[in-house]
């Protein structure tokens, strides 16, 4: 996985709260066998039509959501199932961080793990993000926080060892992998 | 002082957890099926990894398989060619890997979560995982059981370990005895619609009370299974005397000496008395009623005598409302329903399948209403067709499939049209979780019968009692 640092975005925003992982990828499109091409299928129900055509007033539809690598969500994102087809498809579709009051578990976990950036900040700031949409912000991941265009930073916390893989590029397996002499011993002991 | 989770969590800390780094968790059950995988096996091939402990990791299919009996047995083809597609990707995987599969015909087969308790595999203190939320539904037993996602299902398959932090406690208290008529999955759903749909997030929840005691394993497993729709990751209920029966003489419990052993162990998993627990709820099991849903997450709950309730100032419960084509105030009660589906991880074993049928027996589905049942697993199958309840549903007008996920996620084909009103006895409401622009009410089987028999939103009281 490439490091991540910072990087500057600009925002889309989905001012709904409990958006669940059957809205950000429905389950029609979990019977691949790969990780990749999901972006097309991103909030396919809401994006689409029933003929396919896109729905002019969905907001990943609109001119100005092209290009935004940030999506900005109310409160409970990513509530549902644990499809990690969730994070591979935002991921796909050109989105690098979801910001809201509270991001779900599972999902949260499963973010990580890909370089998607889960970022839970206060209601205020969540609020101010859903009100301004298309903002450029800074998503500064070393600096635990967000810089909001006039400078106002939102401060965030991500767990210390995911953030740490995030910053060095580093695999988790890897790590689990080099606790082999302590997986062992416990297996001995338990057998 | 400790609770059942750090119980459970201590006994498995191969590594324990620190500031910079998260504990190293032992994993004592891992299940695999056909739809969270395939990328998980692809990971390991490409770093030329072995599964690590292919004695405890176990396969089935479920999500995206037929339950039309010709597709399954007959020879017929698999209507949707993408599943058929993953099927035979989880049955090279598993032959290529050594790793046990209830394939498509296998007599053992069905749902995930239905087939590792029916085995005696899920067991009161293990760690059980699965890349799947529902897996909360072994918590039942007293096991420490959660859904993970398909990285995390790689690290499973080569390490038998997982990298976790320590959640936090919740304490669920309901006593008093639940009504008639009140089935557990109206106890969970009252309990959703308290805590809200992102209630127990980072949090594991303890089911407790005398009216959590007096139910059985299946009862138990509806309520664990849905604690995921409360945010929370795993859901425990202490293990005793009913787990032990439920679990004694299973095809792969321990038995002989090893089984007193085990039992011994398993009566010091519970919670010390007087511990305390970050959160608590107290709920009054004698004061509810039969609980359905209204709208788009679980937490749209209410008692099936209600009225939808109204919040004029909020848009995403305006959303909601249209999209189920409902309106504020109305009553639930009477609504007109197309579809019923009885079955799913939450209420797709025997005893609900009994409840649908003690409220089916002697009656006919309503004019224009799709019953589909759906046995969670293929015993559960055998056994309901050995006491006859096949006959039961059919007789009324009912559909009665192999087993499977079916209607709870429409992957296999098994879809609610577009606009039609589904009480469904699964676990989300989701929009398009049965189907593109379907709309589902969560019930029990006894309400979901009921509705089929109406034709319309049904108390089962009322064809309980008449
Ligand atoms: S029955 Fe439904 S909730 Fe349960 S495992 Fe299958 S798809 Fe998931």
């Amino acid at each position: 996985m490439e490091p991540i640092r910072q990087f500057r975005a600009r925002t889309a925003v989905l001012p709904l709260t409990n958006i669940d992982t059957d809205q950000i990828i429905p389950a029609r499109f979990l019977r691949t066998t790969v990780r990749l091409g999901l972006g097309k299928q991103l909030f396919a129900d809401w994006r689409y039509a029933a003929d396919g055509t896109p729905r002019p007033d969905f907001v990943l539809n609109q001119g100005a959501a092209a290009g935004c690598e940030v999506l900005v969500a109310g409160r409970n994102f990513g509530c549902g199932s644990s499809r990690e087809h969730a994070p591979w498809a935002l991921l796909d579709y050109g989105f690098r961080a979801v910001i809201s009051t509270e991001i779900a578990d599972i999902f949260r976990s499963n973010s990580l793990k890909n370089g998607l950036l889960p970022i839970v900040v206060d209601e205020a700031g969540v609020a101010w993000l859903l009100a301004n949409p298309g903002s450029e912000l800074l998503i500064d991941l070393e600096g635990n926080r967000v810089v909001l265009p006039g400078g106002r930073e939102l401060p965030f916390q991500i767990e210390r060892f995911a953030r740490y893989c995030l910053l060095n590029g580093v695999d988790e397996l890897g790590y689990l992998r080099s606790q082999e002499a302590a997986i062992a011993r416990y297996e001995q002991a338990n057998a | 002082m400790k609770t059942m989770y750090q119980k459970i969590w201590e006994r498995h800390e191969v590594v324990p957890e620190t500031a910079d780094t998260p504990a190293v968790l032992y994993i004592d059950l891992h299940l695999v099926h056909e739809v969270t995988t395939p990328q998980a096996f692809t990971m390991l091939r490409e770093q030329q990894l072995r599964v690590r402990r292919p004695d405890l990791t176990l396969a089935t299919m479920d999500h995206s398989t037929p339950t039309r009996t010709e597709q399954v047995f007959g020879g017929a083809p698999i209507t949707v060619e993408s599943a058929a597609h993953q099927i035979a990707e989880l049955e090279k995987n598993c032959a290529q890997f050594g790793i046990e599969l209830f394939d498509l015909q296998h007599r053992l087969r069905g749902i995930v979560h239905i087939v590792g308790p029916e085995l005696g595999l899920t067991q009161p203190g293990k760690t059980v995982v699965c890349g799947d939320s529902h897996t909360s539904t072994h918590g039942a037993f007293g096991a420490l059981a959660f859904g993970i996602g398909t990285t995390e299902v790689a690290h499973v398959l080569a390490t038998q370990c997982l990298l976790q932090r320590r959640a936090k406690t919740f304490a669920i208290n309901v006593e008093g005895a639940l009504p008639a008529g009140v089935a557990a999955k109206d106890l969970i759903l009252a309990i959703i619609g308290r805590t809200g749909v992102s209630g127990g997030t980072g949090h594991v929840l303890e089911y407790r009370g005398s009216a959590v005691r007096t139910l059985n394993m299946e009862q138990r497993m509806t309520v664990c299974n849905m604690s995921i729709e409360a945010g929370a990751r795993a859901g425990l209920i202490a293990p005793d005397e009913t787990t032990f029966e439920y679990l004694a003489g299973r095809p792969r419990a321990p038995a002989g000496s090893a089984w007193n052993e085990a039992v011994a162990a398993w009566r010091a998993l519970a919670s010390d008395p007087g511990v305390v627990f970050d959160r608590e709820l107290a709920l009054d099991g004698s004061t509810l009623e039969p609980m359905i849903t209204y709208g788009t997450h679980p937490g749209m709950v209410m008692p099936i005598s209600g009225a939808i309730p109204r919040h004029p100032d909020d848009p995403v419960f305006a959303k909601a409302l249209a999209y189920m084509g409902f309106e504020a105030g109305a009553p639930i009660r009477d609504q007109p329903v197309n579809v019923v589906f009885v079955g799913s991880c939450t209420n797709g074993r025997l005893s609900d399948l009994r409840d649908a049928a003690s409220v089916l027996r002697g009656h006919k589905v309503a004019r224009g209403v799709q019953l589909l049942v759906v046995p969670g697993s293929q015993q559960v199958k055998a056994a309901a067709e050995a006491e006859g309840l096949d006959r039961v549903f059919i007789d009324a007008g009912g559909e009665w499939r192999e087993s499977g996920c079916s209607m709870c996620i429409g992957m296999n084909g098994d879809n609610v049209g577009a606009g039609q009103v589904s009480v469904s006895t699964s676990n989300r409401n989701f929009e398009g979780r049965q189907g593109r622009g379907a709309r589902t009410l969560l019930a029990s089987p006894l309400t979901a019968a009921a509705s089929a028999v109406r034709g319309r939103v049904t108390d089962p009281r009322e064809l309980l009692n008449g």
